[in-house]
């Protein structure tokens, strides 16, 4: 009977290659199953570390990205107005050639009238490389919008942070929680993880105004407001050390919790840690006597003290920095019942996860048989694990509070005794690095024009900010000023508005690639779209006179470019996932990868990297050409990957180095190392030793196995940051001390938020009512609040949040034919009940009101959202010309953004910008600060998206 | 009228745990990829870019709420379900078909359209209480899951390959496939322990596909009796509460 021409043993294709996907920053591998050069189809590379042989729907929607219409095709030049979509298609040679001369012309007058803005760049270690090579400090990628809370507050506390740097132990923990994790970062491994967790019966908290995901398999759901985790956080702490559960041993053992803290007020080193004459930090110690005597901290053999004043030395007073933390969260503020009303999460549950969190760290710890040698050189027979694993991410980051609720999170981590040991949070190799690492940003030109160091890093101190004589900020999104001093990864999202206003000057040229600021990726996205395109009165010209714009895709950006190159699909060109970017590594060994082309280019596009390196040599950049002015990269990127070292023998690839092929991390360019790359399988992976597996912050067998791939400078232990001194030494100059000191403005800011330990501070959009929000010191004696253009709480009474859905986390997916069948457009959900008390029916239109102005959105009711909350899917919501889509598609007519409403400044009374609307401290864009209310329309089932902003605001 | 073969022995089919799927859609897409390009494909999009975008797919994943009774009460969940053919042992829609272009495998079990014999009537979509059906507007023919036959005895793909495209994806490990047939498989186990679910045994079509439910959640619903809460263990109206730490002896 059946199927005549069946064939079940019909070969797939004729070739397979693998390679890393680029469907967003996971960076699985992938297998690409070709038939006559086209892609027959994607799937997970079973032996790749990331995946192991899943796919998750992107990866494999990536065909359809591959072949998408919206694919550039030729560089374009601008001949209409801007945002106008009017261009003539012109050659490569004209295009680089133009580049070349704004570029040129920039480097010899001034290189910081270039900014270069990357956006979901995955090849940073290029990209800041050669804007340090360009001269200018003007260089950031997506980090500051995304998630540089999470990584400024693990990089400074621990040397390592969730997610890139850090992981779950998901083989050993037995109870994990994630705080505001969206089902988008790192997708692949967490849900492998998850599995995991569920197969071996772990409890699963997700602390999360919205129940979708991840939060939806979770044994239980805190339905947090947001902004408030940080006060979560610290009623846990508080609960923990009234019960005195604590690993104090831990503390002493790896984190500067017995350094002693000077208490001297008003003189220069007040709250900075005491130390020796030689800078070695103090601690108080009991003696075989039972007497306390003062000793260094990183002894070992001694009986460190956590409480009690001491006297130093010069008869001045110091107490443990545990005494100081003990008593900020033993106080009656951080009590469940005092927090319980802002956190939206009742006494009792607060109390209760304290009390889960306890038994499981102590009275389910794990021996692990392993024998380990400490830094100290001490052996131990077993690894002590506590099985309490936390992961954080946009939901903690995305708040101006960000940074200091991260570091609770970590306190929160440290005194359970739970930073990487078995079943904890765990670091992935290259980390943990020092906390801080060691890299300042760069800031003066050499002789040769280029940077003294990358234009991205870590501040220590006042002397490392990138400021004028004034103390004002000399980067054009002003990173690395008083008013963002941990900017670690710039502030892409200031650009557009600072060069628009001058603000602190202006710019030439804007270089962005693959950053969609002309829609998803800008705040006050009606008002940034106008700015692209103001003109100067004076000149006529417009206010950014030059914008180059770079990616494979016709975005919403694109009709703002000057210039357009057009880059390659990921399936179509090399790249690296360097250890010298965002790592890919594991937990239990470094990794990197490479993209190889596995298709041929069908169009007149190029890799941005080879572009990037061609018009380095045209400009003759220090680095990309040699003695004689020839190109030294003219096989572009992939000669690169292999023949660049940023020291002798390190380069942007760790495996098979050295011209023999036989060395890992260190070793000269190896010709062949793509081929050996490409042979297993596009990804290189060494293990951690089985004795360095934890504790690696003060593991011997680690910290040796990570100085041979130069991971770390010596194999010195990694103090951990309970008590963050390098805060502290911002927080004395805003007191009027040391040669560096904040301006009068920025005084009462720097003092407030450079707290060397963390505290919960509410958003700007709160402070009306609290009266404690953001401070501006100049207009008036006593700190006044500063907003989102104005109100409080009263007016608006909603949070209102975005997250992205697992099929389309980045948006460059959302125009994908496949994807897009599974959600064309976007709703606003809010809880039934908020819905109710605003009279709101399921499917209504209504206005979602914020300081700003107003937005006409669809509502949906969804049990799963916390009451005070309302949020969407973001970036489903596009704007009409852009990514192919017909002009009626959904995205285009229903989809929406609630970014129209999140201005991109903190304003004062009388609406001027005073602050970007981020975290005081690192700059994070503050896209979760955002509060509204509910009006009902006069028709709410007449359908109709409508944006109406405020004339005056912005 | 399409006969069924005898009861077969072998009952390939997937076994789904909604415990772990977190509604990613990646079982979805990887099954609309493999299917496009496959011997039952292709699986064609109409409007793909338009107002209406609608295609095929064998693999729909949608999200409900339910409510989920507790000690103390009901909770609410969510849950996420993945809804595909479940490849039934008397399947309605093989006896319903007039052409014989709906038939089940007597080796295996698997349920199939032979695309040259359907005219397109649409009748098994009727049959089917599971919506597992999709009519391929273009064609005119009708298409669903094949358990992807096409690759579970595909001799030039690696063994480990040889599994359902939407299996080989699952990024949470939430799907399995086996044999249903054999009490002693991997697949027939794990249904015996998790007390794995047939959809809708009232029909009496026998699927072969179960489900897995989601575990009891461990939340403060759980537990009726609460155990008390740590607590404060000094007179902190004596001493001030951070001095309890005062005569702790520890190791550096």
């Amino acid at each position: 009977m059946p199927h005549a021409r069946l064939d079940l043993n019909k070969p797939t294709g004729d070739a397979v290659k693998t390679t890393t996907c680029y469907m967003c920053a996971c960076r699985c591998g992938i297998r690409v199953h070709l038939d006559d050069g086209r892609v027959r189809y994607i799937d997970g590379n079973p032996r790749h570390p990331v995946n192991r042989g899943v796919i998750c729907a992107k990866g494999s929607a990536g065909i359809m990205q591959h072949y998408s219409p919206a694919r550039l095709s030729k560089p374009l030049l601008r001949v209409g107005e801007r945002g106008a979509r009017e261009f003539r298609e012109i050659e490569w040679d004209e295009a680089l050639a133009l580049a070349a001369q704004w570029l040129g012309d920039i480097r010899a007058r001034n290189p910081e009238e270039l900014a270069f803005f990357t956006g979901r760049d995955q090849s940073q270690a290029l990209t800041g490389w050669w804007a340090q090579q360009f001269g200018t400090i003007n260089y950031a990628a997506h980090g500051g919008f995304c998630s540089v809370n999470m990584a400024a507050a693990g990089m400074y506390t621990l040397g390592g942070s969730f997610w890139e740097f850090g992981e779950p132990d998901w083989d050993l923990t037995r109870y994990l929680m994630l705080w505001g994790v969206a089902e988008d970062h790192d997708s692949n491994p967490i849900k492998l993880g998850l599995g995991k967790l569920k197969a071996r019966g772990a409890k699963i908290v997700a602390i999360n105004p919205v129940r979708t995901g991840y939060g939806a398999i979770a044994d239980e759901w805190v339905p947090i407001n947001p902004g408030t985790d940080g006060l979560l956080a610290g009623a846990l702490i508080h609960e923990l050390l009234h019960a005195d559960r604590i690993d104090l041993d831990y503390l002493v053992r790896y984190t500067n919790a017995h350094h002693l803290v000077i208490r001297a007020p008003g003189a220069a080193d007040d709250g900075m840690v005491a130390r020796d004459a030689d800078g070695h930090a103090l601690c108080a110690a009991r003696g075989d006597d039972a007497q306390a005597r003062i000793v260094r901290a990183d002894a070992i053999g001694i009986a460190p003290l956590v409480v009690g004043e001491a006297r130093l030395a010069d008869g001045r007073a110091a107490v443990p920095a545990f005494q100081l933390f003990a008593e900020r969260y033993m106080a009656a503020d951080y009590a469940p019942n005092a927090v319980a009303n802002a956190c939206g999460v009742d006494a009792g549950t607060i109390r209760r996860l304290a009390r889960e969190l306890a038994e499981v760290a102590f009275e389910q710890a794990i021996r692990l048989p392993q024998r380990w040698t400490d830094a100290w050189g001490r052996e131990h027979a077993e690894m002590i694990g506590r099985p309490v694993a936390m992961h954080a991410m946009r939901g903690i980051s995305a708040h101006a509070n960000g940074f200091h609720t991260c570091r609770t999170l970590h306190l929160l981590q440290m005194i359970l005794g739970a930073i990487d040991t078995p079943g904890s949070f765990r670091y992935q190799p290259p980390y943990p690095k020092s906390a801080p690492p060691p890299n300042r940003p760069g800031k003066a030109r050499k002789e040769t024009g280029a940077l003294d160091a990358g234009p991205l890093g870590y501040v220590h101190a006042p002397e490392d900010l990138v400021v004028d004589a004034h103390g004002e900020p000399r980067r054009i999104d002003k990173a690395f000023s008083w008013q963002h001093p941990f900017a670690a990864h710039g502030m892409l999202q200031n650009v557009i508005a600072n060069a628009c206003a001058g603000d602190p000057y202006r710019i030439d040229t804007l270089f962005l690639f693959m950053a969609n600021m002309g829609w998803n990726s800008a705040m006050n996205t009606s008002a940034t779209r106008a700015m692209l395109c103001e003109r100067d009165p004076a000149s006529g010209e417009y206010r950014i006179p030059h914008l180059i714009y770079a990616d494979a895709y016709d975005s919403e950006t694109v009709a703002f470019a000057d210039l357009v190159l057009p880059d390659t699909t990921y399936l179509e060109r090399h790249d690296c996932i360097s250890l010298l970017d965002r790592p890919i590594s594991d937990a239990d060994g470094a990794s990197d990868a490479i993209r190889q082309p596995v298709v041929s280019l069908d169009r007149d596009v190029r890799p941005f990297q080879d572009v990037l390196l061609d018009l380095g040599a045209r400009l003759r950049l220090p680095g990309l050409v040699d003695e004689r002015g020839a190109a030294k990269y003219p096989r572009g990127y992939a000669q690169y990957m292999v023949e660049h070292e940023r020291a002798p023998g390190v380069g942007l690839l760790a495996g098979w180095r050295g011209a023999d092929g036989a060395h890992d991390g260190v070793g000269t360019p190896n010709p062949d190392q793509l081929a050996r790359y490409v042979e297993h399988g596009c990804h290189w992976h060494r293990a951690v030793p089985a004795a360095g597996r934890y504790y690696k912050m003060a593991n011997r067998d680690y910290l040796e196995w990570a100085k041979s791939l130069a991971f770390v400078g010596s194999t010195q232990p990694i103090v951990l940051q309970f008590y963050a001194e390098t805060l502290q030494r911002f927080r004395l100059a805003a007191r009027g001390h040391g040669a560096m000191q904040p301006p009068e403005r920025d005084r009462a800011r720097v003092e407030r938020y450079f707290d060397p330990l963390p505290f919960h501070y509410p958003l700007a959009g709160e402070a009306a009512e609290g009266g404690s929000g953001e401070a501006s010191s100049q207009d008036s004696p006593r700190p006044g609040p500063l907003a989102q253009a104005g109100e409080g709480v009263k007016d608006y009474p909603l949070a209102a949040i975005t997250q992205r859905p697992m099929f389309m986390y980045h948006a460059w997916g959302s125009q994908n034919r496949w994807l897009r069948q599974i959600a064309t457009r976007n709703y606003l959900y809010l809880n039934p009940h908020t819905a109710a008390d605003n009279g709101v029916a399921d499917g209504d239109w209504i206005w979602l009101v914020a300081p700003r102005g107003r937005i006409r959105v669809q509502a949906r009711t969804h049990a799963g959202t916390a009451p005070g909350t309302v949020w969407t899917w973001n970036a489903i919501g596009k704007r009409k010309g852009a990514w192919k889509l017909a002009a009626d598609a959904p995205e285009n007519v229903d989809g929406f953004l609630l970014n129209h409403l999140i201005d991109e400044s903190l304003r004062d009374r009388d609406g001027r910008a005073r602050y970007a609307n981020a975290d005081p401290v690192t700059g994070q864009a503050a896209w979760f600060d955002l509060r509204v209310r509910i009006e009902r329309d006069a028709e709410p089932r007449r359908a109709g998206h409508r944006i109406e902003l405020a004339g005056n605001a912005g | 009228m399409t006969t069924l073969p005898p009861p077969t022995a072998k009952k390939l089919g997937l076994v789904i745990d909604l415990d772990t799927c977190v509604g990613c859609h990646a079982c979805a897409v990887a099954c609309k990829e493999w299917n496009d390009g496959g011997e039952f494909g292709p699986l064609p999009d109409a409007d793909p870019y338009g107002a209406q975008p609608n295609g095929v797919w064998f693999n729909r994943v949608h999200s409900y709420a339910v409510e989920q009774a507790t000690g103390r009460g009901t909770r609410e969940l969510t849950v996420h379900f993945p809804r595909s053919c479940l490849h039934c042992e008397t399947p309605a829609c093989v006896t319903v078909c007039p052409t014989g272009a709906s038939y089940k495998r007597a080796e295996d079990g698997i349920v199939l359209v032979d695309a040259d014999k359907c005219i397109g009537c649409q009748l098994c979509a009727w049959a089917c209480p599971y919506g597992a059906r999709e009519f391929n507007m273009e064609r005119g023919t009708m298409q669903k899951c094949t358990l992807c036959v096409d690759r579970i005895y595909n001799e030039t793909l690696d063994e480990a390959d040889r599994q359902p495209a939407c299996v080989m994806a699952c990024p949470t490990r939430a799907r399995h496939f086996g044999d249903l047939g054999d009490a002693n498989s991997p697949v027939s186990k794990l249904v015996a322990e998790r007390e794995g679910y047939a959809l809708m045994p009232e029909y009496d079509y026998k699927p072969v596909n179960r489900y897995l439910p989601p575990r009891p959640r461990r939340d403060g619903c759980a537990d009726a009796k609460t155990k008390a809460a740590p607590t404060e263990s000094l007179d902190t109206a004596q001493l001030p509460g951070v001095l309890r730490w005062l005569d702790r002896v520890l190791s550096r």
